[in-house]
């Protein structure tokens, strides 16, 4: 085992694998949100949007846990400091917030494990186009945990921190047009929803799967925003965080 | 490069809201032993341990350990060093030995290694009957030993602890006494706290801190040597005394107090045992010491909530 790969085993084992052994209801926490939205679009709509729904899911899912990240970033620092136990040993950094992040993916991994089944079963594509959207929610995740990140460094009140998790995550995955097509909303109040990165990726996702027709140009242009916005939140963040303080 | 030296020159910190937290600080200690820094609240003992131990940015000055900057060499310092801050707790949802795994594996070690390394540590410091319980429903004085345990597993050489033994009852803060002059026997352990009697009982070297200023800095010897007085001589008031070297004061309690010289205390002795005065003679005691050197006891409450 390499030196890194201890490092980043040791944030997954402290901020997903021990929690979530400790507190099994974590497990069905992370999955309520999303299937939730998900019953609700599916009976409102009459089964017509379930596959636009499971996509939501998985965007909502790779959303939340970059906001998760933000809060437990700031949980670990400010309520054990156990961040500056691990700035005075050999893990910088980088290695720190990365084994973090994937720590996210692995607590939210009930949710994503039910969602990818229904994706299976309920969404026809072929294995190009599940790997397209693949990316694209690779891509949201960076993004949101760029953010969450960024966020971290400029909140020291952990009852903050949770608030802005909530508020993020209400705002940009259930309220912004992740659940359902964009065209739903009415014209004047559209131009709202771009200020969500997730319609973006929403957009892209429901494009790739055949639920929208949108012209490649345009899906072009989403790609670049998603990719944008993570190098923007993570250049925010790299330069407002202190590994060392001043 | 000066090894086995901890080296401070003229090391100032100046908050970002203008507060100064340490002025001009310079000093030489061994890297061995125990050192440490004792000062009421914001006297500036958590803002040097934490500039020590790279946790933090002096605003001007310069500190080495073993000859290593604290600027320039930091990764290879942190390599060395094991932490735990003034407020640093252990994680409810983790046990002690998952706790002490998970910091080894950010060091870089193994996780079977790790493993066996966090149960070595927990029954060194006397808790493997807790090492498997979540640390939410362990005492105070199981937490704080379990955090003990962490920097002795570590392996580092160089170990920092602001105020240890805070919030423990008296027999768990023995217990960490014990712990920390064992940790001490083959590394250096930099240390602050508040208990005058901590510092007395474990300390190899003892640093003074107030207003951010170091008042003073050595063993017990060298703080009682650097007072010029070194007895302490307790006896009922009103007893009349020849002219003497030293100070005296009257308690409240009708007692009077009279800390003097070698000279002073052989003289003032005979004066009282021949006039059948009960008295009591002890070494000065780092409350004294500290009480004159900061014009203050280290209790006195007019101290700033961190340091």
């Amino acid at each position: 085992m390499s030196k890194l790969s201890s490092q980043l085993l040791a944030s997954i084992l402290v901020n997903a694998i021990y929690e979530m052994r400790a507190y099994p209801v974590i497990l069905i926490n992370t999955l309520i949100s999303p299937l939730s939205f998900l019953i609700l679009i599916f009976f409102v709509s009459h089964g017509d949007l379930l596959g636009v729904a499971i996509l939501g899911g998985m965007i909502m899912t790779m959303f939340q846990s970059g906001m998760f990240l933000q809060a437990d970033l700031s949980h670990l620092k400010n309520d054990f400091r156990l961040q500056e136990m691990v700035v005075a040993s050999p893990t910088g950094p980088g290695t720190y917030v990365a084994g973090m992040a994937i720590a996210e993916i692995v607590y939210s991994s009930p949710a994503l494990l039910v969602l990818v089944i229904l994706f299976a079963l309920f969404v026809p594509v072929t294995w190009f186009q599940a790997t397209a959207i693949a990316i694209i929610l690779l891509l949201m995740f960076l993004s949101s945990v760029s953010l969450g990140f960024a966020l971290s460094t400029i909140s020291s009140d952990i009852v903050q921190s949770f608030g802005f998790s909530r508020l993020i995550t209400t705002l940009f995955s259930t309220l912004a047009p992740v659940y359902y097509p964009l065209t739903l909303i009415p014209e004047p109040f559209r131009v709202l929803a771009y200020l969500s990165p997730t319609t973006y990726t929403a957009r892209l996702a429901q494009a790739l799967a055949g639920f929208t027709v949108v012209p490649t140009e345009v899906m072009l242009m989403d790609a670049a925003v998603v990719i944008s916005l993570s190098a923007i939140f993570l250049y925010i963040g790299l330069r407002k965080a202190r590994w060392r303080e001043r | 490069m000066v090894v086995n030296e901890v080296s401070c020159e003229n090391l100032s910190k100046v908050y970002s809201n203008g507060k100064e937290a340490l002025s001009d600080i310079s000093f030489t200690i061994p890297t061995r032993g125990v050192f440490a820094l004792i000062g009421r609240n914001g006297a500036g003992k958590t803002t040097l341990t934490r500039v020590m131990s790279t946790l933090l940015e002096p605003s001007s000055g310069r500190a080495t350990i073993d000859g290593l900057d604290i600027m320039e060499d930091a990764a290879e310092l942190r390599s060395r060093m094991a932490v735990v801050p003034q407020e640093g707790k252990v994680v409810p949802w983790m046990s002690p030995v998952q706790m002490i795994t998970a910091y080894l594996l950010w060091r870089g070690e193994a996780h079977k290694d790790a493993m066996r390394k966090a149960r070595d540590a927990v029954a060194m410091v006397g808790i493997e009957e807790h090492a498997n319980r979540i640390n939410r429903v362990l005492s105070g004085g199981m937490k704080r030993k379990a955090l003990v345990a962490m920097v002795i597993a570590s392996g580092a050489d160089l170990i920092f602890l602001d105020e240890p033994s805070t919030g423990l009852d008296p027999i768990s803060r023995r217990d960490l006494w014990g712990l920390l002059t064992d940790i001490s026997k083959d590394r250096f352990l930099f240390m602050t706290t508040h208990y005058l009697e901590e510092a007395e009982s474990i300390a190899d070297r003892i640093g003074i801190l107030d207003g951010g200023r170091l008042l003073a800095l050595g063993s017990m010897e060298d703080l009682r040597a650097s007072m010029g007085r070194r007895y302490v001589l307790k006896f009922p008031s009103g007893t009349a005394l020849p002219p003497f070297e030293g100070e005296m004061m009257v308690g409240r309690d009708g007692m009077t107090q009279v800390m003097t010289t070698d000279e002073g205390s052989h003289e003032l002795s005979k004066v009282l045992i021949d006039s059948g005065t009960w008295f009591s003679l002890n070494p000065v005691t780092l409350e004294d010491i500290f009480y004159r050197k900061v014009g203050r006891k280290i209790d006195a409450d007019n101290g700033e909530a961190r340091d």
